[in-house]
C-alpha cells in the first residue's frame, strides 16, 4: 500500500466495513456448527474452513495483503510452508504410532 | 527520528521500506511460534484419553469468548480505519478509532481477567488436566500479545502522536500501518484459537 490517493482510501473503507460485517456473520455462523450433531472430523473441518476464510479476509483487506509487493506474498508462502510442516509432524507421527499400541 | 534510512522510502534492493519488511519477518516467526503450539495441542489432543479434550473443553465459557471475538474484529476494524483517517488528513477521527482499539483491548483483557479467574476459582489450573496445560498456554500468550500491543497503542494515543502528527505526517501513518499490522496479526491468532479450544 503506497501514495493511495483520498479516492482509494474511501473506497477502501467501504471495504473494511464490508469485510468487518462479513467476520461479525461468520463468527456467529462459527458458534452456530458447533452445536451441529456431526463426528469430530467434520465439525474440525468446518471450523477450520470457516476459521481460514476469516482469517484470509484479515490478512487480504486488514493486512492489505491483496496489493502487497511480491518479496512479501514469497516470504509468506515459505512461512506457509513451514506451518504446514510443523502441523503435519503430529499426523506423521500418528501414522506411525498406529499399530504399535 | 527520520534520520534513519529506507523507514518510508522504499529500498532499491527489496522494493520495500524496512519498517514494512521488519514487520512481516518478525509476524512470519510469530506464525511459527504459534504454529509450534498449535501443533503441540494437535499431539496432545491425538494423544489423550477419548473424551478427555471434550471434558474439560466443556468447562470452558464460550458466550464469553464469542463477545471477545466480536471485540477483537471491532478493534481490527478500528485500528485500520484510524490508518486511513491519518491517510485522509483526518487527526481527530485517527484518534477516536485508536481510543476506540484501545477500549477494545482493555474490554478485552477485562472479560480474560473474569474468565480465568472464574476457573481458578472452581479449583482449574493449568497443572488440573493436559487440556487446561494448552489452552493457559495458548491463551496466556495470546494474552501478553495484546498487552504489548496495548502499550504501542496507548504510546500512539498520546502528546506523542501529536508530536508526531506536526512534525512529520508520514512517519506516523507508517508508523500507524505497522503498528496495525501487528494488532491484525493478533486478531488473526484469535480467529483460529477461538473454535479450536473452545467450540471443538
Amino acid at each position: 500500500m503506497s501514495k493511495e490517493t483520498d479516492h482509494s482510501i474511501e473506497h477502501h473503507i467501504q471495504t473494511y466495513v464490508r469485510v468487518f460485517i462479513a467476520l461479525g456473520v461468520l463468527t456467529v455462523i462459527t458458534v452456530a456448527v458447533s452445536y451441529l450433531e456431526v463426528s469430530f472430523i467434520e465439525a474440525f473441518f468446518l471450523a477450520i474452513t470457516i476459521a481460514t476464510i476469516k482469517g484470509s479476509l484479515v490478512l487480504g483487506f486488514f493486512m492489505h495483503l491483496i496489493s502487497e509487493k511480491k518479496a512479501i506474498i514469497w516470504m509468506l508462502a515459505a512461512t506457509l510452508v513451514a506451518f504446514l510442516i510443523l502441523m503435519f509432524i503430529p499426523l506423521i507421527w500418528h501414522t506411525d504410532s498406529t499399530g504399535i499400541y | 527520528m527520520s534520520n534513519i534510512p529506507y523507514i518510508l522510502e522504499d529500498r532499491p534492493d527489496t522494493g520495500l521500506n524496512n519498517s514494512k519488511l521488519g514487520i512481516w519477518i518478525f509476524l512470519a516467526s510469530e506464525v511459527m511460534l504459534f504454529g509450534g503450539l498449535f501443533s503441540a495441542y494437535v499431539f496432545l489432543r491425538i494423544a489423550a484419553p477419548e473424551g478427555d479434550f471434550d471434558k474439560w473443553g466443556s468447562k470452558l465459557n464460550v458466550p464469553m469468548a464469542t463477545f471477545n471475538t466480536m471485540v477483537l474484529i471491532t478493534s481490527s476494524v478500528t485500528m485500520v480505519m484510524s490508518w486511513a483517517s491519518l491517510k485522509l488528513q483526518q487527526f481527530d477521527k485517527y484518534k477516536m478509532y485508536l481510543g476506540i482499539t484501545i477500549l477494545c483491548a482493555l474490554a478485552f483483557l477485562v472479560v480474560k481477567y473474569f474468565e480465568y479467574t472464574s476457573k481458578f476459582e472452581a479449583n482449574v489450573y493449568p497443572s488440573s488436566s493436559t487440556f487446561m496445560g494448552i489452552y493457559f498456554t495458548l491463551t496466556g500468550l495470546h494474552v501478553l500479545h495484546i498487552i504489548g500491543g496495548l502499550f504501542v497503542l496507548i504510546y500512539f494515543w498520546t502528546k506523542q502522536a501529536d508530536k508526531m502528527w506536526e512534525e512529520n505526517q508520514d512517519l506516523l501513518a507508517n508508523r500507524i500501518e505497522i503498528t496495525g499490522l501487528y494488532w491484525h496479526f493478533v486478531d488473526l491468532v484469535w480467529i483460529f484459537l477461538f473454535p479450536i479450544l473452545y467450540l471443538l
